[in-house]
């Protein structure tokens, strides 16, 4: 706000040239000042004085730039005096000479700027991905040893958090799968009746839907759903504990981690998952009946009895059959990733976003393997 | 110096509530400029909260807060943004901005403020850097490569970036050893008496107020007892006795007494454990 007006003279006076600083030396005049000292002609061998009588205001910034002149000159080979410095000045102009670096910091450029470090980030992520697969084994059979002393020990199982977490994943995401497998159900049959009235094969559209849903969308998009909800959750909620120390706690506490923070998560999400499948299956149908009965005018008795005739009982329990599969891949990448969190509160984001998409993945990369094992089987 | 008697953080009738948990009620205060105020009380006594309430970022329930003459709670964006430029905060854990470099923290009230060309404006960040009392190689750096000394320094170094006339530290040697919170406590002098700062320190320790602080405000019964030491050591408030006069305390005048100018890396020197 204020007006502040600095100047910059520089006088002749016999051999000695007088640069004289005047007005305000701040923060806000700064660059400008800056401008001028390096337009200045510096002299070289030469006797020169800086005159600060003028000064009415400075800051720790202008005394910088009269110091750094002062330097520059004396590099140059010329006597500096710095004449008329006010008491009141004297001690901040002690402060930056003695504190002040003289080097402006350097910004180095990331190593993986440049090619070597390209080629060499290349590498370190190819390495990371296996030791991350490695150590995501080792997870699992420390997961697995953990479950298996609990079917002799069943009395140590925790019920209540299990079931807790059920409510958590299952009972709470009721709104959201529905609405989604809804409206994929719509889709599928609006698009898929589009294309199958030029051949008039419109009543097609109920195979379509029938195996589209129940074979592969409605357990797809669940899982992603609950990668996207639970999985992220399961992360967060274990890197925090990390954070805090909790884990250590429960540690030092006699309680193992995995049996009191990853069985509940994992037996839930085991039992909720098949379970949201078909309340998923039935939606998606029931959006695609809907859309049927609208658009192409297939009534929904007429559009039950051909869903009886185009599909078995078969496609339907495949669809219910992977979910577990999902379920287990969200749940262990989930808490692994949690695990993973270091001390640091960013740490917290940085490992839930990789569960999400290390989860969804995985997912959809098992859904694959589940259908080309399955033709290969012709079931 | 010229208005010597106006103060610089101007408080009346401060009320914070949270819940049902009355935290200020009818709290006043006044800072000088060039003075340290050390700003102690027990835990949950609010001195953060006063603190924060201070520099806009918690809306008291009642009361009026000026700093620089300026109403905080009912200033336009324009008029903050004067005011922000001339106080720096530095945050308990200095609250750097992970993703960038000290230097870069260093720089970011200046881009935002002025229009520097770059390297004006890492010649400034070395300079901070140097005022802060770290090394020069220390520019460069990510905030998780510094000790929790360093990062305070650091923060202090970014408070500082555009020359305050007013420094808000909060508990800025808490978790420090006490040689570190020793040299801490010497640089806020030096650095008052060489940049003509005012500072409002919050703070549990008993070192830093005897070394530092001119005045001391203590928050006791939900307001502000303020007073030189000499005389709130004269106090006979319950809880300000137990606090200067605890084995803490008396160590610490001690300490005082005997070295004013060393007095924390004296303690730290002798005090076994």
């Amino acid at each position: 706000m204020a007006s502040a007006a600095a100047t910059l003279v520089t006088t002749q006076d016999a051999d000695v040239l007088v640069v004289s600083a005047a007005g305000e030396w701040l923060n806000a005049t700064a660059a400008e000042l800056d401008r001028s000292l390096h337009a200045l002609e510096l002299p070289a061998q030469r006797p020169v004085t800086i005159d600060l009588v003028g000064l009415r205001r400075i800051d720790s910034v202008g005394a910088w730039l009269l110091l750094r002149t002062a330097q520059d000159l004396r590099a140059r080979g010329n006597r500096v005096e710095l004449r008329n410095l006010a008491p009141a000045f004297a001690p901040l102009f002690e402060q930056v000479r003695t504190a002040g670096h003289l080097q402006p910091v350097s910004h180095p450029r990331p190593a993986h700027h440049s090619l070597a470090g390209f080629v060499a980030r290349i590498g370190e992520t190819t390495l990371g991905l296996f030791s991350r697969t490695y150590n995501l084994l080792g997870f699992l059979g420390l997961v697995a040893a953990t479950a298996g002393r609990l079917v002799y020990r069943p009395g140590r199982l925790r019920l209540t958090a299990t079931v807790a977490q059920m409510e958590q994943a299952g009972v709470n995401a009721l709104a959201i799968v529905g609405m989604l497998s809804f409206l994929i159900g719509i889709v599928i049959a609006y698009q898929g009746a589009d294309q199958l009235r030029r051949f008039g094969a419109e009543i097609y559209t109920v195979d379509l839907l029938g195996v589209g849903i129940l074979r592969e969308l409605g357990v797809l998009m669940t899982a992603i759903i609950i990668a996207g909800r639970s999985g992220s959750a399961f992360t967060a909620q274990i890197g925090t504990m990390r954070v805090n120390q909790e884990i250590d706690a429960l540690r030092t506490l006699g309680l193992d981690p995995v049996e009191v923070l990853v069985i509940p998560r994992l037996l839930g999400l085991l039992l909720t998952l098949p379970m949201l499948t078909v309340y998923a299956d039935l939606m998606g149908l029931l959006g695609g009946a809907l859309m049927a009965w609208g658009v192409l005018g297939i009534p929904i008795p007429e559009f039950i009895s051909e869903l009886q005739y185009s599909i078995t009982a078969t496609t339907f329990w495949i669809g219910v059959f992977k979910a577990p599969f999902f379920a287990a891949i969200i749940a262990m990448v989930g808490c692994y990733e949690g695990f993973q969190v270091s001390r640091s509160a960013e740490s917290v984001g940085r490992q839930t976003t990789l569960s999400v998409v290390e989860s969804i993945f995985l997912v959809i990369v098992t859904d694959a393997i589940f259908s080309i094992v399955l033709s290969m089987l012709r079931i | 110096m010229d208005s010597h008697r106006q103060p610089i953080v101007r408080v009346r009738g401060l009320v914070n509530r949270f819940g049902n948990e009355t935290v200020h009620d009818g709290l006043n205060l006044d800072v000088f400029a060039g003075e340290v105020l050390g700003v102690v009380g027990g835990s949950g006594s609010g001195k953060s909260v006063l603190l924060n309430t201070i520099v806009g970022l918690n809306r008291p329930n009642q009361g009026e807060v000026e700093v620089f003459g300026t109403d905080i709670l009912g200033a336009s964006e324009s008029e903050l943004r004067t005011v922000e430029r001339r106080w720096g905060v530095l945050f308990q854990d200095g609250a750097l901005f992970s993703s960038l470099t000290v230097a870069q923290n260093i720089e970011v009230p200046l881009k935002e403020f002025y229009d520097m060309p770059p390297r004006l404006m890492d010649e400034i960040a070395a300079l901070k850097i140097g005022l802060a009392g770290l090394p020069e190689d220390a520019g460069p750096k990510f905030p998780a490569q510094l000790s929790g000394g360093m990062r305070k320094r650091a923060g202090l170094g970014r408070a500082l970036a555009l020359d305050p006339e007013i420094l808000f530290l909060d508990e800025p040697t808490a978790g420090l050893d006490p040689i570190a919170a020793g040299e801490f406590d010497n640089l806020v002098r030096d650095l008052k008496s060489s940049l003509g700062l005012t500072v409002f320190m919050v703070t549990h320790d008993l070192d830093s107020l005897f070394a530092i602080c001119d005045r001391v405000a203590v928050l006791v019964d939900k307001k502000i007892r303020i007073g030189t030491l000499e005389e709130l050591l004269r106090d006979d408030h319950p809880w300000i006795r137990a606090y200067f006069h605890g084995p803490r305390g008396r160590s610490a005048q001690q300490a005082d007494a005997s070295h004013p100018a060393e007095a924390a890396s004296a303690i730290a020197g002798t005090t076994p454990g």
